[in-house]
């Protein structure tokens, strides 16, 4: 297990490589560039000056050795728009405000989800499996920017009960965790069902109830390790993406997290906070997709990994 | 004789809705469909029948995997279905059964260990401390090694898997075993040795056995009597010897004709009555003897009139109004 873990971790170093190189030239693709005359009407000499400060005006591909010898180094350059901080300080000043997000709605789509998913799939075809599984579904379809200012209009307009936005009382991060949960929540609670379902139609469950253990035994026993695995499957891209902050509850709520740097980074074209957000969400998903496999094994004996 | 499992007229009928919700269709499939049988202590009981019979439903409806639709499961002289939940908790590990397919029917995510040890643990039987000798011993019982009890249950063998299951039913210390087709999902070289191991342990503990299965052959050898069962219910029921050498039912004859003679040189001296067809459904049972529109000796009564199980000779219920005179 642990060769594994340290053959995937250094499987990581290729993939990241490519994912930078991929990223860096994308970005440069697309048209305009940081320092664009605009509506701030800076002299042109001026914007010259600084495009050549870093080094914008250098051959494409001396711009990307340069850049991949600062990263390869840890040092991921200035902000170009934002310059009073590096890359680097902005995403450790933003990212805990995502991770802090992210946490608290992993934490309601997993409550809600698991005990909607399980909940239905003791009773397949029957009400209690029907309701929850509508209204699972109604929440995968109905988008983060339509469920937040719902939300908001029935809680803190109509009953004022919870702030509009912010993020720094914790009445004010109850909203944004259930708007950005439920997405989760609902795939979750579907994943869940399935897997539930599958798992209770086998053999060894009837071996179970055969031995006369109660039920609630055999389901929180015997069904529940193996029903998860489709969601534990799913938890680990799911992680990274709640974790990382979805830039449209950010932007609802005005939370000062990473994904609206993110998407700022990404209006004003700059490049090396993109660069910077961008890899930093890399990292995390290849992070947790190897804590996804590492926890699949420990659930399933029959995955080995050599 | 007292008996340890007395089951009287026991039905077991499964309701299937088909079609949309307007021009729904509602049919009745009538697994079982009136059984009487009873086991005394620590005797063998085999069960044959061919496929969709209603074998399994039988063992399933003893053992509360499945509601019965009417009838009384009696064991100990208590009716399973008026007794309370608590009650029935105490008489659960009493009953135990072997599975079918040894593939399936151990959890994957649990060792050897666990499997044995948690019906055990969870009818509080032993303590914790004490589960590992008692599986140990179990596992010894079974021709196990004591070592593999960590191991997982992929990691064994078709025939080391189905002595798991074995040694999982023996943990609480059960009064009757119910073997539903226990060897049919292994190769046949190990077929005897589980049987055999079944056979055993069953005459040393004093078990009660019901062997399930559709080969003639495998139950012979073990079982003191012999139910035949066609279409959810008993057809004939008498002592192994008597059953294999003297059958009286057109359908049991049928059956023992069915049984391969291994060896290719001997004469088939026996008369090839082979069936046609295919068993009716259960959902639409024929009028009359269930078996009528396959028998080779049916008459025009038969399609009228369902045979009662009657007493013919010492021991044995026929239920065919020609037994007499197809003797």
């Amino acid at each position: 297990m642990i060769r594994f873990i340290l053959r995937r971790v250094l499987g990581f170093i290729p993939v990241f490589l490519i994912i930078a190189t991929l990223v860096f030239f994308l970005i440069r693709l697309a048209p305009g560039g940081p320092f664009m005359e605009g509506e701030r009407h800076v002299p042109p000499e001026v914007l010259e000056q600084i495009r050549e400060s870093y080094n914008l005006n250098a051959p494409l591909p001396q711009q990307y050795a340069m850049y991949m010898w600062d990263l390869v180094r840890g040092d991921l350059g200035p902000s170009m728009q934002q310059p009073s901080r590096t890359v680097s300080q902005w995403i450790v000043l933003r990212a805990p405000v995502s991770v802090e997000l992210g946490f608290y709605s992993l934490i309601v789509a997993l409550i809600i989800g698991l005990s909607a998913g399980i909940i239905a799939s003791l009773r397949p075809n029957t009400l209690t499996d029907y309701i929850p599984m509508s209204i699972a579904m109604a929440g995968i379809c109905m988008p983060t920017f339509v469920m937040g200012p719902l939300l908001v209009l029935i809680f803190a307009l109509k009953f004022q009960w919870l702030p509009v936005s912010g993020w720094d009382a914790p009445a004010e991060k109850i909203l944004p965790s259930i708007t950005l949960g439920t997405v989760y929540a609902a795939y979750i609670a579907r994943l869940a069902r399935g897997g539930m379902f599958e798992v209770l139609a086998q053999d060894f469950i009837r071996t179970a109830r055969a031995k006369g253990l109660s039920e609630t035994r055999v389901v929180l026993r015997h069904a529940l390790r193996g029903g998860l695995q489709p969601v534990i499957s799913f938890l680990g891209p799911a992680a990274a993406g709640l974790l990382t902050g979805s830039f449209v509850v950010e932007k609802i709520f005005i939370i000062p997290g990473l994904g609206k740097q993110f998407v700022d980074a990404a209006f004003n074209r700059d490049y090396t906070m993109l660069m910077g957000a961008v890899l930093f969400y890399a990292v995390l998903i290849l992070i947790f997709n190897l804590i996804v496999d590492v926890a699949q094994a420990w659930l399933d004996p029959r995955v080995r990994y050599d | 004789m007292s008996a340890l499992l007395d089951v009287q007229s026991l039905r077991v009928h499964f309701p299937i809705v088909e079609g949309p919700v307007f021009n729904r269709r509602k049919s009745i499939v009538r697994a079982v469909d009136g059984v009487d049988l009873y086991i005394a202590p620590g005797e063998t009981l085999g069960l044959v029948g061919e496929s969709g019979c209603g074998k399994s439903t039988v063992a399933r409806s003893i053992v509360q995997l499945v509601k019965p639709t009417s009838g009384a499961i009696r064991f100990n002289g208590q009716d399973l279905a008026s007794i309370s939940r608590t009650q029935l908790r105490t008489l659960r590990p009493s009953i135990q059964m072997v599975f079918q397919d040894p593939y399936a029917s151990l959890n994957p995510r649990m060792t050897v260990f666990d499997a044995i040890a948690e019906p055990m643990i969870a009818h509080g039987l032993i303590k914790l401390s004490e589960a590992s000798e008692r599986v140990a011993s179990l596992m010894a019982r079974v021709g196990l090694a004591a070592r593999w009890m960590r191991k997982y249950p992929h990691e064994f063998s078709g025939g080391q898997r189905q002595r798991i299951a074995i040694a999982r039913a023996l943990a609480l210390r059960p009064k009757l075993i119910i073997a539903d087709e226990p060897v049919s999902a292994l190769d046949v070289s190990v077929q005897a040795q589980i049987l055999n191991l079944i056979a055993e342990l069953c005459r040393e503990e004093k078990l009660a056995l019901l062997l399930i299965s559709h080969d003639l052959s495998v139950v012979k050898h073990l079982s003191d009597r012999i139910a035949v069962m066609y279409l959810g219910k008993i057809v004939e029921l008498g002592r192994a010897e008597d059953i294999y050498h003297r059958p009286q039912h057109p359908y049991t004859r049928a059956l023992i004709n069915a049984v391969p003679i291994p060896d290719p040189t001997r004469k088939r001296d026996r008369a090839a009555v082979l069936l046609q067809g295919d068993p009716p459904s259960p959902i639409d049972p024929p009028q009359g003897c269930p078996f009528h529109p396959r028998c080779p000796h049916m008459q025009e009564r038969c399609k009228q009139v369902v045979p009662p199980l009657e007493p013919h000779g010492e021991n044995r219920v026929v239920a065919c109004i020609r037994a007499e005179e197809l003797q």
